[in-house]
């Protein structure tokens, strides 16, 4: 039970950073039908610039919170530009030609971002200070958070719901609904199609940024190369709620951090064919208390697949995700 | 033993010297020996050298890079004369992108800028198929860090490594593990790549071997920052020790999580995770790991290596660099008995080559592999890694009494802290 | 339209002319480097790979993003069929068909459930299906060794007729035929074949009816175009030059591992198509062979441009490979959309189509 509790803490973790990442997806995708897979790249510049402050003023000796939101604070302007940057210059003037246009636009960004990232903060991988005193508090047994755990799934939560009351309850908001929705029509009405989308990249930006840097304090590490899987893997948050939609990218990024957790700590076990008596008289390896485990942790980033691709066979659209049937 | 090898070696190595064809020996000024005539003609001679310089574990390219071009400039400056030429020495390096199929074609254009020796390749995945290569253009190629016990059992005759087997590391930590901390149930995980798979599943059979209760293999990827499930699933199985397979840059984040979940198993690494590094990323939680480096400790045997190569590129050398730098020297030595650069000429002196390098005494045996291969088990102590015991022909020396035979020799005096040494061998010797 | 018989007159004239000059090719090569002629025939096993995938996303208009796996299922059945692995030593005649059947039947597993799925979704569903191929693969050493898991397989036997190895040099008179030499001949035949297929394809009932289903699926059914089997065909068919293509590819390498089958691999080959121009054939093979020797260049280019300049390497020559790689995915996608060489049909509907 104990273990089960502490999978979930884990599982609840990771899935907030990805619902965060996940968001910057979902929301270009919403406006534009654009994957722009070289977000996870702007998680990952978020990551570094926070690395570079961090550093230098935890070697000034700045209080370990005020560096890291000193870090944070530098990371989302950063941010902000290059996913202004990109959505400007490699975007925009694509908006009307086929889709594969933007996506294969999209893949060279996120080469570039990479290498311009490798010759500003090298190749090696960067080990963040360990300056945040975690403190362990212990719940039913020996299933524990730690304060940044706490941290991360709270400043997680949030920002989703502060985005979410910016998508619903401002003009801004609607506009971009609006524009979503209908971008002829939502420009009939007086809305600046070209502001909106950009808003939407600079506030995804933001939350990129702010991922990277919760991502690089948690893991404590950062490198050029990061942003790839984790882009991956929050897309495929961002499908697994329903590509386009809000809350969708936060329900979906919880799932998979879960399912991800979960799947890790358990299929081993149930996999294990000794466990099972019928069978384990019959394979040699079960012999003195071996093991037959037919899929262990090796298959935990395809657990993120699997369970994408049968959401997506039985529910096409996503778990929350509606209009989609006419999209070719 | 040991002592007099390296006193024999050093004599060998100064009579060399004395005889104006040398490589540096040690503490000598390589410039202020040369004797080449000053007029000779010279002759290039190319060595190709090939790493990953892109991608995610390209710091170690450099670094392997690094140490080869360390050896082919201090080969330069020795101004070696060879087939009554003076050598000049040329590195190219290339990129294989750790991508076998980069591997082939970087192979194959170095075979056609004809280059007379190969050192590399880093991984185990591009230097097998690039061996072929090799092997159909008789060009020898000494890896440094490529560990698989495949590569040499393909029976080519000029494919050769400095560095140890996996097979033959594996079992050295393992046997460490075993007998040092006693372990009843031990956890192994591996990053599922070739290097990291291989030596955890050595580690594994020798564990076995001891009546050690080995729990399922666990796996992350090169790539997994969050070990937190499996660490989780893992605590409930209540391991005496767990030992991991891979990089440390994978490593670190799975020795700081597993502390902060309260696992207070012994953690070990094969020589991928036994860096400095590892302090960095896992900080405090790293103090008390074990690992193991194939080869001795640098700090014992080439202070000289460290010097220059921290002279030469402003940073310390971070795995292998001593290996490619052995490997370097190695194909510059067989040239310089065979007073030729032709690979058909020199390959059979580099067969029975003897020579103390950076990491030791290296011989080779049939297969191409180092011959006796002595592995050092390392603790991280203060943020650094520390030797705490050589093993050697299955026998563990404590690091107090190889340091303290290895001083008897003055050419190869170890430059590490005594003081420092001392007590961790106490603290060996308690344990026992 | 209507003067299609005149137009494939000059495509098969042109393509007799190139034949010939790529009969020559490899001898050329070889004086410059033999390095040149494997970097040949890698852009060649790219082209296989790029016609494959054009019938996916060029003909029929199905984004897929895993296609490597297919490559991978090809190469791994030739690897387990023709090496020491399991001992099993069988010609290359019969392991290539099963290769390519093995590799359609797969190409079918992941058509039949995505059938509904359209766009982005199943973009990311096949990008997962190449992952999970690709984490199989790396896996399946334990409990029961199959793949040799990420140790890979090596000693794979080459190409071998009797006596007659494809891996060994030979030479024959004047003229002097290295390994890589005569796989580029066998590669160049199996390539012309494919650019056969797909150019009848192209203009069949088949071809026809998946333009159709790529450009309105639902008319495209109300015409009476059995959709469902129209689309998985389009699926097996181009897994089929994908199985195809991996055989080769492990006969060449002799060692092949799961690392040669990650995600970086379909996104090239997908880049290949869109740059060259979907739909088009001769679009996707500029793009699959500009592509494949673009990097080479640069790589032989950089660095001695920088230590003329610099005389010393500023910037690693393998960065700026990358910068200008991506650089040229952005700018080529910013200035001709449709790709370099654009398909007739497709510049048409791109020019009505907004999204």
């Amino acid at each position: 039970m104990e273990t089960f509790l502490q999978q979930l803490v884990n599982g609840l973790t990771a899935g907030s950073l990805y619902a965060v990442v996940a968001l910057g997806y979902t929301m270009v995708y919403g406006i534009i039908q654009l994957i722009n897979f070289a977000h996870g790249e702007v998680v990952m510049i978020g990551a570094m610039v926070a690395f570079t402050v961090i550093t230098l003023l935890a070697a000034a000796g700045v209080p370990p919170l005020l560096a890291v939101t000193l870090g944070t604070l530098a990371a989302i302007p950063v941010c902000m530009a290059v996913g202004y940057a990109m959505e400007r210059l490699a975007y925009r003037p694509l908006r009307r030609a086929p889709r594969l246009a933007p996506l294969i636009t999209a893949i060279g960004v996120s080469i570039i971002l990479q290498h311009l990232a490798l010759l500003v903060w090298s190749r090696n991988i960067l080990a963040f200070p360990q300056i945040i005193r975690t403190e362990t508090f212990f719940f039913f047994g020996a299933a524990g958070i730690t304060t940044v755990q706490i941290a991360i799934i709270a400043l997680c939560f949030a920002m989703m719901l502060g985005l979410a009351g910016l998508v619903y309850r401002t003009r801004l908001g609607t506009a971009m609904r609006a524009t979503a929705q209908n971008p002829q029509v939502a420009a009939l009405m007086g809305i600046d199609a070209n502001r909106v989308i950009a808003a939407t990249f600079l506030i995804g930006a933001a939350l990129g940024a702010v991922a990277g840097v919760l991502y690089g304090t948690y893991y404590g590490v950062a490198q050029y190369t990061m942003g790839s899987i984790l882009g991956l893997k929050a897309f495929s948050a961002a499908v697994l709620g329903g590509i386009g939609n809000v809350p969708g990218a936060m329900l979906g990024g919880v799932l998979l951090g879960l399912v991800e957790a979960l799947g890790a700590g358990y299929i081993g076990d149930f996999t294990d064919l000794c466990q099972y008596a019928w069978l384990s008289s019959r394979i040699a390896d079960c012999e003195n208390g071996g093991h037959f485990v037919l899929f262990g942790s090796n298959y935990q980033d395809v657990f993120a697949f699997v369970v994408l691709i049968l959401v997506l066979v039985f529910r096409p659209s996503g778990l929350l995700g509606e209009r989609v049937g006419d999209r070719a | 033993m040991k002592n007099t090898r390296i006193l024999m070696t050093a004599a060998v190595a100064l009579a060399l010297a004395a005889c104006g064809q040398q490589k540096p020996a040690p503490k000598s000024e390589p410039k202020a020996e040369a004797k080449a005539p000053a007029a000779a003609p010279s002759v290039e001679i190319k060595i190709g050298h090939v790493a990953p310089l892109t991608g995610g574990i390209a710091h170690l390219g450099k670094d392997n890079e690094n140490g080869a071009r360390l050896a082919v400039d201090e080969a330069n400056a020795a101004k070696i004369t060879i087939d009554g030429k003076e050598a000049k020495f040329t590195l190219l390096g290339e990129d294989d992108q750790a991508d076998p199929k980069v591997g082939t074609t970087v192979a194959q254009k170095l075979v056609d800028a004809k280059v007379a020796g190969i050192v590399g390749h880093l991984n185990s995945g591009t230097t097998i198929p690039a061996s072929a290569i090799y092997n159909q253009a008789g060009i020898p190629a000494i890896s440094g860090s490529a560990t698989n016990p495949k590569l040499t059992e393909q029976g080519f005759k000029n494919i050769f490594r400095v560095v140890g087997r996996d097979d033959q590391q594996g079992p050295a930590i393992a046997s460490y593990l075993a007998t040092t901390n006693k372990p009843k149930v031990v956890a192994i995980i591996d990053d599922a790549t070739a290097y990291g798979e291989g030596i955890a599943n050595e580690v594994e059979k020798t564990l076995k071997a001891a009546n050690v209760k080995v729990l399922p293999r666990e796996k992350g990827t090169d790539k997994t920052t969050d070990w937190k499930a499996v660490l989780t699933k893992l605590r409930g199985r209540n391991p005496d020790a767990v030992f991991y397979g891979g990089m440390d840059a994978t490593g670190g984040p799975l020795m700081k999580q597993g502390r902060e979940l309260g696992i207070k198993a012994v953690f070990s690494f094969g020589d991928g995770a036994c860096t400095d590094e590892m302090a960095k990323l896992a900080g405090q939680a790293a103090e008390g790991l074990l690992c193991s480096q194939a080869g001795i400790p640098p700090q014992a045997a080439d202070k000289k290596f460290l010097d220059a190569y921290k002279a030469k590129f402003n940073v310390d050398p971070i795995l292998y660099a001593p290996f490619t730098y052995d490997g370097a020297k190695l194909l510059i030595e067989a040239m310089k008995k065979a007073n030729s650069a032709d690979p058909a000429k020199y390959l059979p002196e580099l067969q029975k080559i003897s020579y103390s390098g950076a990491t030791g005494k290296i011989e080779f045996d049939d297969k191409g592999d180092r011959k006796d291969a002595e592995m050092t088990i390392f603790t991280m102590k203060g943020g650094k890694i520390a030797p705490v015991a050589v093993i050697k022909g299955g026998k563990t020396i404590p690091f107090e009494e190889f340091a303290k035979a290895a001083a008897a020799a003055p050419a190869a005096a170890p430059a590490a802290p005594a003081a420092e040494k001392k007590d961790e061998a106490k603290k060996d010797e308690a344990k026992k | 339209m209507t003067d299609w018989r005149k137009h494939r007159a000059a495509l098969w004239i042109g393509c007799a002319l190139i034949a010939l000059t790529l009969a020559v090719l490899p001898f050329a090569l070889a004086q410059v480097g033999t390095t040149w002629v494997r970097i040949t025939n890698y852009a060649i096993l790219y082209v296989l790979l790029a016609l494959g995938l054009n019938i996916v996303v060029g003909f029929a208009g199905l984004l897929d993003l895993g296609y490597i796996a297919f490559y991978a299922v090809g190469a791994y059945t030739y690897a387990l069929l023709a090496s020491p692995h399991f001992g099993l030593h069988l010609p290359f005649w019969i392991i290539l068909p099963i290769g390519a059947a093995i590799a359609a039947l797969f190409g079918v597993m992941l058509g039949a459930p995505t059938l509904k799925l359209r766009g982005d979704y199943l973009a990311i569903v096949t990008l997962g299906f190449g992952e999970i191929v690709r984490v199989f693969l790396n896996n399946l050493s334990r409990p029961v060794n199959i793949t040799n898991g990420p140790q890979g397989i090596a000693r794979i036997d080459p190409f071998a007729i009797g006596p007659f190895s494809l891996a060994r040099p030979e030479t024959i008179g004047p003229l002097h035929f290295s390994g890589p030499i005569k796989y580029y001949y066998l590669l160049l035949v199996v390539m012309l074949v494919v650019i056969a297929i797909n150019l009848r394809l192209q203009n069949s009932r088949i071809g026809r009816a998946w333009e159709a289903i790529r450009e309105d699926e639902i008319a495209a059914r109300a015409m009476g175009i059995n959709t469902t089997s129209l689309k998985l065909l389009a699926f097996a068919m181009g897994a089929t030059f994908g199985g195809v293509a991996g055989g080769m590819f492990s006969a060449i390498q002799a060692f092949i591992s799961p690392e040669s089958f990650v995600l970086v691999e379909s996104i090239m080959v997908v880049s290949m198509v869109v740059l060259g121009g979907m739909g088009n054939i001769w679009g996707v093979i500029l793009g699959a062979v500009l592509l494949s020797f673009t990097p080479e260049l640069l790589r032989w280019t950089v660095e001695p441009v920088q230590h003329a300049l610099f005389g010393r390497s500023v910037i690693e020559p393998e960065v700026i490979r990358m910068l200008l790689f991506g650089l040229a995915l952005v700018l080529v996608m910013l200035f001709r959309p449709a790709g370099l060489l654009p398909s007739a049909v497709r510049k048409r509907e791109l020019t009505q189509h907004v999204a």
